[in-house]
C-alpha cells in the first residue's frame, strides 16, 4: 500500500480541483435557465430590453462556461492519474455514467453554445432560442449523470464485487443509476445551482440599482431573481431536509459527524457551537439545545440518532470539517429564506424597487450561494470518508500505484498557483463586464411628446436617439 | 456472440481520431498565432475556431471517459505512467481554453492571453506527441499493473514524436486557415502550411524508420511476411498524399489542402494502428486483456449507438452555421 501522505496529497488535490470546478457548473446551470427565461420573454413581447439583458448576462455565462470546461477536463483525467486503482475497480460501474454525461450533455452544450454566443446573425431567432434551451437542458442532463455517479459512491447498489477480476461488475443499470441517494442529491444540487445563480443575478442587479445605473434592465433582472429566491429558498430547505433523512438511513456516520454526535442517543441535542475533538471523542465549548437533532432527523423528539462511537475510529469521517461545513450551509440557507421573505414583503408593500436595505443585503449575498454549495459538498464528500465507495472501498486503497508524493506535491502546487491566477483573472473580467454593464438602454420617448412641439421639423434619418429627444 | 471489446476498441479509436483532427486544427491555429502577419489576422484566426474549439476538446473528455468505461485496466496503467505529461497537457489546455474567453474581454492585457493561447496550444500538442511516443515505445507492465518509473516516458523518441505532433497540428491549423481566411492572411497561411508540412514529412519519416528499429515486434508486423503487400499501400499513399497536399497549396485551392492534411493524419493513424494492434498498452497488454466486463461495454455501446449519430449531426450542423470565411469581428453580436 502506498504511504499515507500520497493519499492525503491526492485527496487535497482532488478536493481543491473539484471544489474549484463546481463553482462554474453551478453558475452555468442557473444562468442558462435565466437566459432561457429572458429570451422567451423577448420572443413573446418583442421588448428590446430583454434582448439587451440576454446579451449582457450571456457574457458572464460564457466566461463561467469556459472556466467550467477547462477545469472539468482536468477531473476526467485526474481519476486516472491519481486514483487509478479506484478507476480500475469502479470503472465498470461509474465509467458509463461519466461517458453518458459526455455523450448526452457535453457535446450538445458545446455544439449549441457556439450558436448561442456567436450565432445571433447566423440563425433565426427561434433557432437561437432552441440553442439556448438545449444548452440549458444540457447543463441539467450533465448534472443528472454526474450526480448519479457521485450518489452511487455514497449509496452503492446494483453491482457486485468480483474478487477474481478485482473489480465491480454491474448487475442492474437502473438500480445503479437510480441508487437510493440519487433523487435527493440531484434535486438538491439542481435547486442549489438555480438558487445560487438567482442570488448572483439579484446581487449584481442590486449593485446597479444602488448606483442608479442601468436601472431599466436591472429592475427586470432583480425582480425575476427575487421571485426565484422566494420560491427556491424554502424548496431547497425542504429538499435538504429530505436528503438528510436519506443520509441518516444510508450513511449514519455522516449524520453523526454533521451533528458532532458521539454517542448513540434518543433526544439528541442540536449543537449550535462546538469544537469537536476526535481524539477524546467529545466536544469542547458545546452550546446545545436538547432533543432538537432527534426532532429534525427523525421527525420525532424521542428518535434515536446514531453516534460516531457506533463504529471503530478507523471507520469514522473527520468530524470538525463536516460539522462546521454543515452549519455554514444551513445558516446560509436560512439567510436566503430571509431574503426571499423580505422581497415578498417589499413587493407586497410596493417598495421592491426602492428598498435600499434589501438591495444591500442582496448585493452582499451575491457570492454566498456558491459558499453554501461548497459547504454542502464538503459535508457530502468528507462525510463519506474514509471510503471512496461507502462501505466497500477505502480511500487509501483507491490511490494510483507508483505515483509518489513528490509528483503529487508538484502538481498540487501548480494547481494552486494556476487556479489562483485564473480565479483572479476570472474575477477581474467579471467585474470588468459588470463595470461596463449592458449597452445603455432607455425606452424610446413616446411619439406624442415629439409631436407636442409644433414647428419643430426633424431632419430625416436622425441616426441617434439623443437627437430625437433634444 | 458479438465481439464487444473489438467494437469498443473501434469506438475509442474513432473518438481519438476525431479528437486529433478536430482539436488538432484549433491547437494548430494557436501554435501559428504569434507568426501571423498582424493583429487583425490574429483576431480572425481566433474567431475562426472560437465557436467550435469547445466541442473539439470534448472529444478528449470522451477519450478519457471512454477508456475508463471500456478498458479500465488500460486507463489505470496509462494515466499514472504518464502522470507528468498528462498534468502538463491539462495545464496547457487550461491556458489555451481560458485565452478564448479572457482575450475577448481584455484590452491592455490582451498580450497575456495571446501568449497563453500560443503557449497552451503548442505545449498541449507537444505533450500529446510525447504521450504517443511514450506509448509506442512501451510501458512497463506486469500482471496488468503499471510497475515502471515516473520518468519512463521521457526519451529522445518521445521528444521527437512531441515535435512531430506540433508540426502535424500546425499543418492542420494552417490548412484550416487557408480555408477560413482571405487575402494576406490566407497567403501567409499557405506559406505556413508548406513550411510545417516539411516538418511533418521529416518527423513522419524519422518515426517510421526508428519505430521498427526500436521494436522487433513492430518490424515483424510490417516486414515479417506476406502482409507487407497488404500494408505497403499505407506508406505509398502517404507519399502520394504529401504530393497532393503540396500541389493543392501551390495551385491555390482553398478546401483541398485541409482535406489532404486530414488524409495525411488518417494514414499516419492507420500506420500506428498496424504497428500497435492488438495492444492497447504496448508492448504486452492487449485490448482484450484490458476490457471491462461485457455488461459494462454493452450498456455503454447502446448509449454510443444512440448518441453518436446525434452528436455527429449537430457537430456538423454547428460547423455549417459558421461556414464561410471568418472575420476579424466574429465576437458577440452586441459589439
Amino acid at each position: 500500500m502506498p504511504e499515507a501522505d500520497v493519499v492525503t496529497l491526492s485527496r487535497l488535490q482532488f478536493a481543491f480541483t473539484i471544489s474549484f470546478h463546481i463553482i462554474f457548473p453551478a453558475l452555468t446551470i442557473g444562468l442558462s435557465g435565466f437566459l432561457v427565461l429572458v429570451e422567451a420573454f423577448w420572443l413573446r413581447t418583442g421588448d428590446e430590453a430583454w434582448r439587451r439583458l440576454y446579451q449582457f448576462w450571456v457574457r458572464l455565462f460564457a466566461l463561467s462556461f469556459g472556466m467550467g470546461v477547462v477545469s472539468g477536463v482536468v477531473l476526467s483525467y485526474e481519476f486516472g492519474t491519481n486514483w487509478a486503482t479506484f478507476s480500475r475497480i469502479v470503472g465498470p460501474v461509474l465509467g458509463p455514467l461519466m461517458a453518458f454525461e459526455v455523450l448526452t450533455a457535453f457535446f450538445m452544450e458545446a455544439g449549441f453554445l457556439g450558436i448561442m454566443l456567436f450565432g445571433w446573425d447566423k440563425v433565426g431567432p427561434r433557432l437561437h432560442f432552441l440553442a439556448t434551451c438545449l444548452v440549458g437542458f444540457g447543463t441539467v442532463v450533465s448534472a443528472f449523470w454526474i450526480l448519479s455517479a457521485n450518489s452511487w459512491m455514497q449509496t452503492p447498489q446494483g453491482a457486485h464485487f468480483d474478487a477474481s477480476a478485482d473489480h465491480f461488475v454491474p448487475d442492474s443499470w437502473l438500480a445503479i443509476i437510480f441508487n437510493p441517494s440519487f433523487p435527493y442529491r440531484f434535486t438538491h444540487m439542481v435547486a442549489a445551482a438555480y438558487l445560487t445563480s438567482a442570488l448572483a443575478i439579484a446581487g449584481i442587479s442590486a449593485i446597479y440599482l444602488l448606483a442608479g445605473k442601468h436601472t431599466v434592465l436591472a429592475r427586470k433582472s432583480y425582480s425575476i431573481a427575487l421571485w426565484a429566491i422566494l420560491i427556491l429558498a424554502p424548496l431547497q430547505i425542504f429538499l435538504g431536509d429530505q436528503h438528510g433523512l436519506n443520509v441518516l438511513e444510508h450513511q449514519p456516520m455522516k449524520v453523526a459527524a454533521m451533528e458532532a454526535n458521539w454517542d448513540r442517543q434518543a433526544r439528541a441535542p442540536i449543537i449550535f457551537f462546538a469544537i469537536p475533538d476526535a481524539k477524546k471523542e467529545t466536544n469542547h465549548f458545546e452550546i446545545a439545545l436538547p432533543g432538537i437533532a432527534s426532532l429534525i432527523l427523525t421527525h420525532d423528539i424521542d428518535g434515536i440518532v446514531p453516534g460516531l462511537k457506533d463504529v471503530p475510529r478507523a471507520d469514522r469521517p473527520p468530524v470538525g470539517i463536516v460539522f462546521w461545513s454543515f452549519r455554514v450551509m444551513v445558516a446560509l440557507g436560512l439567510l436566503f429564506l430571509l431574503i426571499g421573505a423580505w422581497s415578498a414583503f417589499a413587493r407586497w408593500r410596493g417598495v421592491l424597487e426602492t428598498d435600499k436595505w434589501l438591495m444591500r443585503l442582496a448585493a452582499v449575498s451575491t457570492p454566498l450561494g456558491l459558499v453554501a454549495i461548497l459547504a454542502g459538498w464538503w459535508v457530502a464528500e468528507v462525510g463519506r470518508q474514509p471510503f471512496t465507495v461507502y462501505g466497500h472501498l477505502r480511500t487509501v486503497d483507491s490511490i494510483s500505484p507508483v505515483v509518489d508524493a513528490g509528483a503529487v506535491t508538484t502538481s498540487l502546487v501548480i494547481f494552486l498557483i494556476v487556479y489562483g491566477g485564473l480565479f483572479g483573472a476570472y474575477l477581474y473580467y467579471v467585474s470588468k463586464i459588470i463595470r461596463v454593464g449592458p449597452r445603455p438602454f432607455e425606452y424610446a420617448e413616446p411619439e406624442a411628446i415629439q409631436g407636442a412641439r409644433p414647428g419643430l421639423v426633424l431632419p430625416p434619418q436622425e441616426p441617434d436617439e439623443g437627437g430625437a429627444r433634444a | 456472440m458479438i465481439d464487444l471489446p473489438l467494437i469498443a476498441a473501434g469506438v475509442i479509436a474513432l473518438g481519438i481520431l476525431f479528437y486529433v483532427v478536430l482539436d488538432g486544427f484549433d491547437l494548430g491555429v494557436g501554435i501559428l498565432f504569434p507568426f501571423a502577419p498582424d493583429d487583425t489576422a490574429r483576431s480572425t484566426m481566433m474567431n475562426s475556431v472560437a465557436p467550435v474549439w469547445d466541442g473539439n476538446e470534448t472529444w478528449l473528455v470522451l477519450g478519457g471517459g471512454g477508456l475508463m468505461v471500456f478498458f479500465p485496466t488500460a486507463y489505470a496503467i496509462v494515466l499514472p505512467a504518464f502522470y507528468m505529461p498528462i498534468m502538463g497537457l491539462l495545464f496547457a489546455l487550461i491556458f489555451r481554453g481560458v485565452a478564448f474567453e479572457f482575450r475577448h474581454g481584455a484590452a491592455t492585457s490582451k498580450y497575456i492571453w495571446d501568449r497563453a493561447f500560443f503557449g497552451g496550444s503548442i505545449f498541449s500538442a507537444f505533450m500529446q506527441g510525447v504521450l504517443l511516443g511514450g506509448l509506442v515505445q512501451g510501458v512497463h507492465v506486469e500482471k496488468a499493473r503499471f510497475v515502471g518509473g515516473l520518468l519512463d516516458w521521457l526519451t529522445p523518441f518521445s521528444i521527437l514524436t512531441g515535435i512531430g505532433v506540433v508540426f502535424g497540428y500546425s499543418l492542420l491549423g494552417a490548412t484550416w486557415l487557408v480555408l477560413k481566411t482571405e487575402h494576406r492572411t490566407q497567403i501567409w497561411a499557405r506559406r505556413a502550411a508548406m513550411v510545417t508540412g516539411g516538418g511533418v514529412i521529416v518527423a513522419m519519416g524519422a518515426v517510421s524508420i526508428i519505430t521498427p528499429l526500436m521494436s522487433p515486434g513492430i518490424a515483424d508486423r510490417w516486414f515479417g511476411g506476406p502482409q507487407i503487400l497488404f500494408f505497403a499501400p499505407v506508406p505509398l499513399l502517404t507519399i502520394a498524399t504529401v504530393a497532393a497536399l503540396y500541389w493543392a497549396l501551390i495551385a491555390g485551392r482553398e478546401r483541398l489542402p485541409f482535406v489532404f492534411a486530414i488524409l495525411l493524419f488518417l494514414l499516419g493513424y492507420l500506420g500506428l494502428g498496424i504497428s500497435l494492434w492488438p495492444h492497447i498498452v504496448p508492448p504486452s497488454l492487449t485490448f482484450r486483456e484490458a476490457a471491462a466486463p461485457d455488461a459494462t461495454i454493452g450498456f455503454a455501446l447502446i448509449g454510443v449507438a444512440f448518441t453518436l449519430p446525434m452528436i455527429l449531426f449537430y457537430t456538423w450542423y454547428a460547423y455549417t452555421v459558421f461556414r464561410g470565411k471568418a472575420t476579424e469581428h466574429g465576437g458577440y453580436s452586441d459589439e
